[in-house]
């Protein structure tokens, strides 16, 4: 990993509680701050037992949910998976057969376990999935499911995602885990830009539209059934930025209003009745919301200059982050959603800031800055606070975050490999992973479910 | 014994014969001279006229004939057989020599006649072929380059449209669209937003020099479409610009 090994990187927990106790000290002379979040907090020890399968030729299938859950569980950034070359020999197939001393001992150590068994008989599947409190041996089980689907490895991966997420949820207390989320982006795999969608942990990369021109800037509705995005057709005799809109449900686009001129980014409002877009049908490149009917078409900025990437803070509806040039450099700015009470968001020192992202949580915006030096990097601002927090430094650009609905996961395109590429990581800016490899990978949006 | 004495009668009489043949073929009296030759026929006679011998495309023009002594007349190009004595009408394409051979016992004799026809008046010349339009417009119309995150029409810009200007003047029937691109630093979404800018700050100075708004579109392409890829100053240079294209 590109980072360096100067900077602290603290255990990571609850980032909502944490950044409360943020620290950001600017360091002398230099231009990025020191953090210290999650002190003191244990993460709970999970070991997750190899699935016993119930025939010898469904041992892969078996392999495949224990794979992924695993993952899952280490992706969570709440949980401490414990190493499977710690785990004992036996692996327990249902409750019975669970040796509760054997896990608890070290060196595998673990508070949980999480075990079952799969089989697979025709076309027939069926999961049954157990987390049981290894220092307990009278309790029952703290979660019991049995899934019953089609025998193909999606299905078991779905199901991994899912038994996952039901553990993330009680061990977090009940904020859910992402393992069955989505993430959108803009992929140049078919020779211009279209727009893909993967699992979140960067399986199952589809292309979702082939409109052969340029398509840009995805954004999910809340209720992840559609796509917004920036897309170019026809508007007036002249082909130009225009939104488009995707169901996810159909799986085609869908119609929607063009304007003359330029027309991108289109961001929803949290109950998923209004877009707020750019737009030059006027002139000058202002904000414009617009009921997702297509209907009410109304102007909300007006300022000499570009006016583009609303981010509709996700927890009151009430407020917009967007970025405007018009005091020279784009910058960071906050509006009521009526376009009311403009304020910038003053940084430190001069600087070129890009890409706003609420947090779930409303408070903390992620955005990338471009230094005077020349660096591209991701940052996040506590809003009620103004404290600075930096999460990549010294790997190439870093640009476009967006936000997992579990508040603790960031993903982002960077360009770190020599190309530009999609990554997630932690919201404190560790546990860097790659997802995609192929082409020219950008502008990823993480779906709200 | 009886026949022997009939071959020698037979054979005298032969001899006698002979030697009486031999005597008149001697006194035999000279051929008669041949008979005159009877009168030779008139060679054939033939004429030609037409009604017109200069016309314009189009037009109709009879030619008319007679003839004496022919048995047979014919009329080229394209007519054929015809009686020793009639007129016909004819609308060559283009100019033609009409030919009538009488044909009699007599021999033959022919006559002809030019018909010149007029071209039609050139057509127009043909508006100039496309390609020449778009050398001319690659050779006079010039883009507009812009500072890193400006959209303001700089000193070389402003020389660049004014040439620009004065080519799209000159051909009213020119439609453009002008392209607004940036260098591949900042967001794709503020590029899209920032090209847009440009896009429309070269308008705004081609109205002022005179050039209709009507026929110029703008669009902004972002950083979407770049001239050049490399990560260097010159590279953006390029990079950053209003560009013309011909709308079709």
């Amino acid at each position: 990993m590109a980072f360096p090994t100067f900077r602290s990187r603290p255990q990571f927990s609850i980032l909502l509680a944490s950044l409360l106790f943020l620290v950001a000290t600017p360091a002398a002379a230099q231009d990025w701050f020191r953090t210290g979040t999650g002190l003191g907090v244990e993460k709970p020890r999970v070991a997750v037992a190899d699935f016993a399968p119930r025939s010898p030729s469904s041992q892969p299938l078996a392999n495949i949910f224990s794979t992924v859950l695993r993952a899952d569980l280490e992706f969570s950034g709440i949980i401490e998976v414990v190493s499977k070359s710690m785990n004992p020999l036996q692996s327990p197939s249902v409750p019975a057969e669970l040796r509760h001393a054997e896990w608890n001992a070290p060196p595998a150590d673990a508070h949980l376990l999480a075990y079952g068994n799969l089989s697979a008989s025709g076309n027939d599947l069926v999961i049954e999935a157990w987390l049981s409190d290894a220092r307990n041996a009278q309790a029952p089980p703290v979660l019991g499911k049995r899934y019953r689907g089609e025998v193909t490895d999606a299905e078991i991966r779905r199901f991994a995602h899912q038994f996952a997420d039901e553990i993330i949820a009680r061990l977090s207390g009940g904020t859910p885990g992402v393992a069955s989320t989505q993430i959108a982006f803009v992929s140049t795999r078919t020779g211009s830009k279209e727009i893909w969608a993967m699992d979140y942990d960067g399986s199952n990369q589809r292309p979702l539209t082939s409109l052969r021109t340029i398509s840009l800037t995805p954004r999910w509705s809340p209720d992840g059934l559609r796509i917004a995005f920036t897309c170019y057709g026809l508007a007036g005799g002249v082909t130009s930025a225009q939104i488009c809109l995707y169901s996810m449900e159909t799986g085609k686009p869908m119609a929607f209003m063009r304007y003359k001129g330029t027309n991108s980014s289109p961001a929803w409002s949290p109950d998923g009745s209004k877009l707020m877009f750019m737009s030059s049908m006027h002139g000058d490149p202002e904000l414009f919301m617009i009921d997702a009917t297509g209907s009410n078409l109304r102007r909300i900025t007006y300022s000499a200059g570009v006016d583009t990437s609303p981010a509709w803070n996700p927890r009151t509806g009430q407020q917009v982050a967007f970025i405007s040039d018009r005091g020279g450099l784009p910058n960071l700015y906050l509006m009521n959603a009526d376009g009311s009470n403009v304020e910038k968001l003053e940084l430190p020192d001069m600087g070129y800031v890009v890409d706003p992202a609420w947090a779930p949580n409303g408070q903390l915006l992620a955005f990338s800055w471009r230094r005077p030096n020349g660096n591209y990097d991701l940052y996040l601002m506590d809003t009620a606070s103004r404290q600075i927090v930096e999460l990549t430094r010294d790997a190439a650009r870093n640009e476009r975050p967006s936000w997992a609905p579990d508040g603790r996961h960031i993903v982002f395109e960077s360009t770190r490999t020599g190309t530009r590429q999609i990554w997630t990581m932690l919201a404190d800016g560790t546990q860097a992973r790659q997802l995609t490899f192929e082409g020219h990978n950008e502008s990823p949006n993480w779906s709200p479910k | 014994m009886r026949s022997r004495s009939k071959y020698a009668l037979l054979s005298l009489v032969v001899l006698i014969l002979f030697a009486g043949a031999c005597r008149k073929q001697a006194v035999a009296p000279p051929p008669a001279a041949p008979p005159p030759a009877p009168p030779a026929p008139a060679r054939p006679t033939v004429t030609l006229q037409a009604s017109q011998t200069f016309i314009q495309r189009g037009d109709g023009v009879t030619l008319s004939w007679s003839s004496t002594n022919a048995t047979e007349l014919a009329l080229v190009p394209g007519i054929g057989r015809v009686s020793p004595e009639g007129s016909t009408r004819v609308t060559p394409a283009d100019s033609m020599t009409y030919t009538i051979t009488a044909t009699g016992p007599g021999g033959t004799a022919d006559m002809s006649v030019r018909i010149t026809v007029a071209a039609p008046p050139p057509p127009p010349p043909p508006p100039a072929p496309k390609a020449t339009i778009e050398e001319l417009f690659r050779t006079n119309v010039k883009d507009a380059y812009f500072d890193y995150d400006k959209s303001d029409v700089r000193a070389d810009a402003r020389d660049a449209l004014a040439r620009t200007a004065e080519f799209l003047r000159s051909h009213p029937e020119i439609r453009v669209v002008i392209e607004g691109h940036c260098d591949e630093r900042g967001s794709t979404e503020y590029n899209l937003g920032l090209g847009e800018r440009r896009a429309q700050a070269v308008r705004q100075f081609m109205i002022s020099l005179g050039v209709s708004a009507d026929r110029m579109d703008t669009v902004s392409l972002g950083k979407e479409r770049p001239f050049c890829t490399q990560s260097s100053e010159d590279c953006w240079q390029q990079n950053r610009r209003g560009h013309f294209v011909m709308a079709r």
